[in-house]
């Protein structure tokens, strides 16, 4: 299933995230934070606030591994779980 | 069109699946500047569309597992000497696009030749060099790029340039030569860096595609690991500590000026190639011969004379003609220190078996063309045989009892033929007429291989028929 | 075709050519030079890519790219160029692939002369680079076999996906004889494994590097077992009058050449002498020497090197005979009659 997106967010995906915090630096809106919680690494994850994003995908490009964040702009097809 | 989602690209493998345990992720450090530029690069591959035909060349250092993580071609090599391996692959394959992808120990260290020269070569390849100012993967050890004062492993007390020298500027360097045709400069450290970067890795790639020659992006980029910073504090430093010597920018862009080229390949057929190899050498007549006035059986033949009297070519015109009269022959001029010193010499072996030694301490024959060679060698030759000499310009004899001894005018027949150069073809002819070893049309039918000057042939025949003459009316 | 008259180090060239070889990376170095001097003439002439590199490091990388990209690949050099070339056939030989180097060998150690020496012998069969690797060598003694063996280096170097070298010295390489040239090469054997820039062949990696110990150790595993299948299969030797002989001579290249007329003049005098020549020094041809050692009195090594071969030699015949041995170096290649009295002296000594 998925949907059709009228507010771009950004999907920090936890078991992918190093935790070294440069996307939450490089969020223009501060919509990123790192979480207390720990991964299976270790690490403390980043995570989407939950408002805020404008896709700007600055967080996406910030990020030194390939698949921890994924930026779903406005209309983008967003799967539902 | 936008992209509407941002993710993973394409660039990318699924999954690493070379790569040991886990295989989401990189195996770079938290924050590491290796993994954003990584990311730009395979989502450039996937938008140009170009996987299928890129090759990636991994070097030695943090990026040496680059292969675990692009779906292009794959190619791991030695320290620093990736340029010198996408010369050869893009050689071999024009159509390819070759990524080559360094640090800046490989790249300006133990490589710095190999880039130079490939650069200078314009060679169709882009090249991303990553600078962080240190080496990773071994442990934290002074660069050419380290900075001034900075603490490495190898700089325990900082980079001391009385000592180990000031950091080297790799694009400024390359831009004082002609070769390439797009250098930058840029960080990644910020937003705006990023995207620059991200912007330059598109245009180095451009470049290759369109043929346009040599592109290199240089990025400076993070290794908090190495540096012993926080990941959150490593692109101030890079602002305080690297900016200041590295400046940013483009500084050599020559893409509008060039135009666009690939090298061909070609195919040919067999009969083509034969001709450009100068294969072409019909197939020989044989002429009996017929003068018979003497017989030496596999003669072992020693020539020599002063550089410049044909020695060489008169060797080459003996065993040239015996080869075409289906015999053993081989030709090996005066080799090593014997090269020294008033004579020049050849040995030339004519034989109906195989040939062992191609040179012999004793040779059959000895044909002498000037005075040092006759008092050099006359002693060498066999008992029983035969030594030739030009009687011209020779003014003392042989003294050896056992052989026969053969003067021939050689010098004053050339002259009376018009050129003293041929004294060696009169002394070739008067050899096989003495000796019966071959047909004067023998020697005739390879002169042209023998001879540097191919307007030289008929005087030369006239020179060998002198020769001949003046023996058979002996 | 008919036969052309031609130097050693020319025959090469057009022997690579016609055996279909597509790139040749050099750098200059006598007594080499000559066999890049005429790859640069010939080569682009056929469309095929000549490049003097900026360093016999370089030019064997370069070897390394093309032959990863799945072309036939050669470079040439002399003993202190073929000393920097080690990195890149170790990493050849780590990387399965396949290419001919050309050794024309000189004097060393060092600087040392431009003169003809067999002394590269351990450097290019006991090791060189690093690592368990092999390196199969080809010692030709004639400009036929320079043409020849230039061909067999190919086709054993694709077979095996190993480097392949012929080692010769300038001597081979100045002397000029008659050689008849094989046609142009119809088919070059496929090359699944290669970089071709195609989507078929994407997933193809060139690689040297295992992590991981027990892999590395399984990978050299596998790297034995194919050299114990070129072991088994492609030795190569000349036998000349060894038959009823008492005691064998042992030469390779120009040397080989020399032990025939050696041969025939022992014979002459009434010894009963034979020589074995090796073609390929790697594999080495074991087991005639141990074969031979069971019926003759003593062998008789010649080398232009401070003995280097004549240690397999021994190793083959497990040391169970006599083995003499006579050298010149420094780039004096020893005469017909200097070895001649040598085994004259020998020969009456160890015979029963």
């Amino acid at each position: 299933m998925s949907r059709i997106l009228e507010k771009p967010r950004t999907v920090v995906s936890p078991e992918h995230c190093k935790g070294c915090g440069l996307c939450v630096m490089a969020c223009p809106k501060d919509c990123l934070m790192q979480l207390a919680t720990f991964n299976s690494k270790g690490y403390h994850p980043s995570s989407y606030k939950g408002e805020g994003c404008t896709g700007c995908g600055m967080c996406f490009y910030s990020c030194p591994e390939p698949a921890a964040i994924t930026v779903y702009k406005k209309g983008a097809e967003y799967p539902d779980d | 069109m936008a992209k509407l989602i941002l993710q993973k690209p394409k660039g990318f493998y699924d999954s690493f699946y070379r790569k040991p345990g886990d295989k989401e992720n990189t195996h770079y450090c938290p924050g590491c500047g290796h993994g954003i530029i990584h990311k730009l690069i395979a989502e450039a591959i996937e938008d140009f569309g170009i996987g299928d035909r890129t090759i990636m060349v991994s070097p030695v250092g943090c990026s040496v597992f680059v292969y675990y993580y692009f779906n292009t071609g794959n190619i791991q090599v030695a320290h620093g000497r990736a340029p010198a391996v996408a010369t050869g692959i893009k050689r071999a394959n024009p159509n390819s696009i070759v990524i080559s992808y360094q640090g800046d120990g490989d790249l300006a260290a133990i490589g710095g030749n190999n880039i130079l020269q490939a650069a200078n070569r314009g060679e169709h390849i882009t090249v991303f060099f990553v600078n962080n100012a240190i080496y990773g993967m071994t442990g934290g050890q002074l660069a050419p790029t380290t900075l001034p004062g900075m603490k490495t492993s190898t700089t325990p007390y900082g980079r001391d340039i009385q000592n180990e020298g000031p950091p080297m500027k790799v694009v400024e360097l390359l831009s004082s030569l002609d070769g390439p045709t797009y250098l930058e400069r840029t960080a990644v450290m910020s937003n705006a860096s990023i995207a620059k970067t991200r912007k330059a890795i598109r245009k180095a790639l451009q470049c290759q595609i369109d043929g346009l020659g040599f592109s290199m992006v240089e990025m400076l980029s993070a290794c908090n690991s190495g540096w012993k910073v926080d990941p959150k504090e490593q692109y101030k430093w890079m602002e305080e500590m690297m900016l200041p010597t590295f400046p940013l920018g483009v500084v050599k862009d020559v893409r509008e000026e060039r135009e666009g080229w690939f090298r061909e390949t070609r195919t040919m057929t067999d009969e083509a190639i034969k001709q450009e190899l100068d294969l072409t050498m019909p197939e020989p007549t044989i002429f009996p011969s017929e003068l018979k006035k003497g017989s030496y059986h596999n003669p072992s033949i020693k020539l020599a004379g002063f550089g410049g009297q044909g020695i060489l070519s008169a060797g080459a015109m003996l065993a040239n003609a015996g080869m075409e009269q289906a015999l053993e022959t081989s030709w090996i001029p005066s080799y090593g220190p014997e090269m020294r010193g008033g004579t020049a010499y050849c040995f030339v072996n004519l034989s109906n078996k195989p040939i062992g030694s191609p040179t012999v301490t004793n040779p059959d024959v000895l044909m002498a063309f000037n005075r040092p060679s006759l008092e050099k060698f006359e002693a060498e030759v066999k008992p029983g045989g035969l030594l030739m000499y030009d009687s011209t310009i020779i003014d003392i004899e042989p003294t050896r009892k056992d052989i026969e001894v053969l003067p021939v005018p050689a010098t004053q027949i050339a002259e009376d033929l018009g050129n003293t150069r041929m004294a060696n073809t009169v002394m070739v002819g008067a050899y096989i007429a003495q000796t019966g070893i071959m047909a004067p049309a023998a020697i005739d039918q390879t002169l042209p291989l023998a001879l540097k000057r191919k307007t030289m042939v008929d005087a030369n025949k006239k020179a060998l028929a002198a020769g001949v003459d003046y023996v058979m009316s002996r | 075709m008919a036969k052309e008259f031609i130097k050693g180090n020319d025959a090469i060239v057009k022997a690579a050519l016609l055996a279909g070889c597509q790139s040749f990376y050099g750098y200059p170095i006598t007594p080499a030079s000559e066999v890049a001097h005429a790859a640069a003439k010939y080569f682009p002439r056929v469309g095929r890519t000549f490049l003097q590199a900026e360093s016999e490091i370089a030019a064997i990388q370069m070897v390394y790219g093309a032959a990863a990209a799945g072309q036939r690949s050669m470079t040439a050099s002399s003993s202190p160029g073929i000393s920097l070339k080690m990195e890149g056939i170790s990493y050849l030989a780590g990387a399965e692939l396949p290419c001919v180097i050309v050794d024309i060998m000189r004097g060393g150690p060092g600087l040392g002369n431009i003169s003809p020496e067999q002394s590269d012998y351990n450097q290019v069969i006991k090791g060189g680079g690093h690592g368990n690797y092999r390196l199969i060598v080809l010692a030709p003694n004639g400009a036929q076999e320079m043409c020849d063996l230039t061909f067999k280096a190919f086709d054993l170097a694709d077979k095996y996906r190993n480097p392949a070298m012929l080692l010769a010295d300038g001597f081979v390489g100045q002397m000029m004889e008659p050689v008849a040239f094989p046609a142009p090469i119809e088919e070059l054997p496929a090359k699944e494994w290669a970089l071709r820039a195609t989507a078929e062949s994407k997933d193809n990696l060139v690689n040297s590097i295992y992590l991981d110990n027990d892999e590395l150790e399984q990978r050299n595993y596998d790297l034995t077992a194919k050299h114990d299948e070129i072991e088994a299969n492609e030795v190569m030797y000349e036998e000349y009058l060894t038959e009823d002989a008492d005691m064998i001579l042992v030469g390779y290249g120009i040397i080989s050449r020399i032990l025939r007329t050696v041969v025939d003049l022992a014979r002459a005098d009434g010894l009963k002498v034979g020589l074995v020549r090796p073609i390929t020094l790697w594999p080495f041809p074991k087991k005639i020497f141990a074969e031979l050692s069971g019926r003759i009195n003593s062998f008789f090594v010649v080398e232009m090197s401070e003995g280097q071969m004549i240690d397999d030699v021994k190793l083959a015949s497990g040391c169970s005979r006599p083995t003499h041995f006579y050298n010149r170096m420094g780039g004096n290649v020893p005469t017909v009659d200097e070895i001649l009295a040598a085994v004259r002296e020998k020969y009456t000594a160890t015979a029963v």
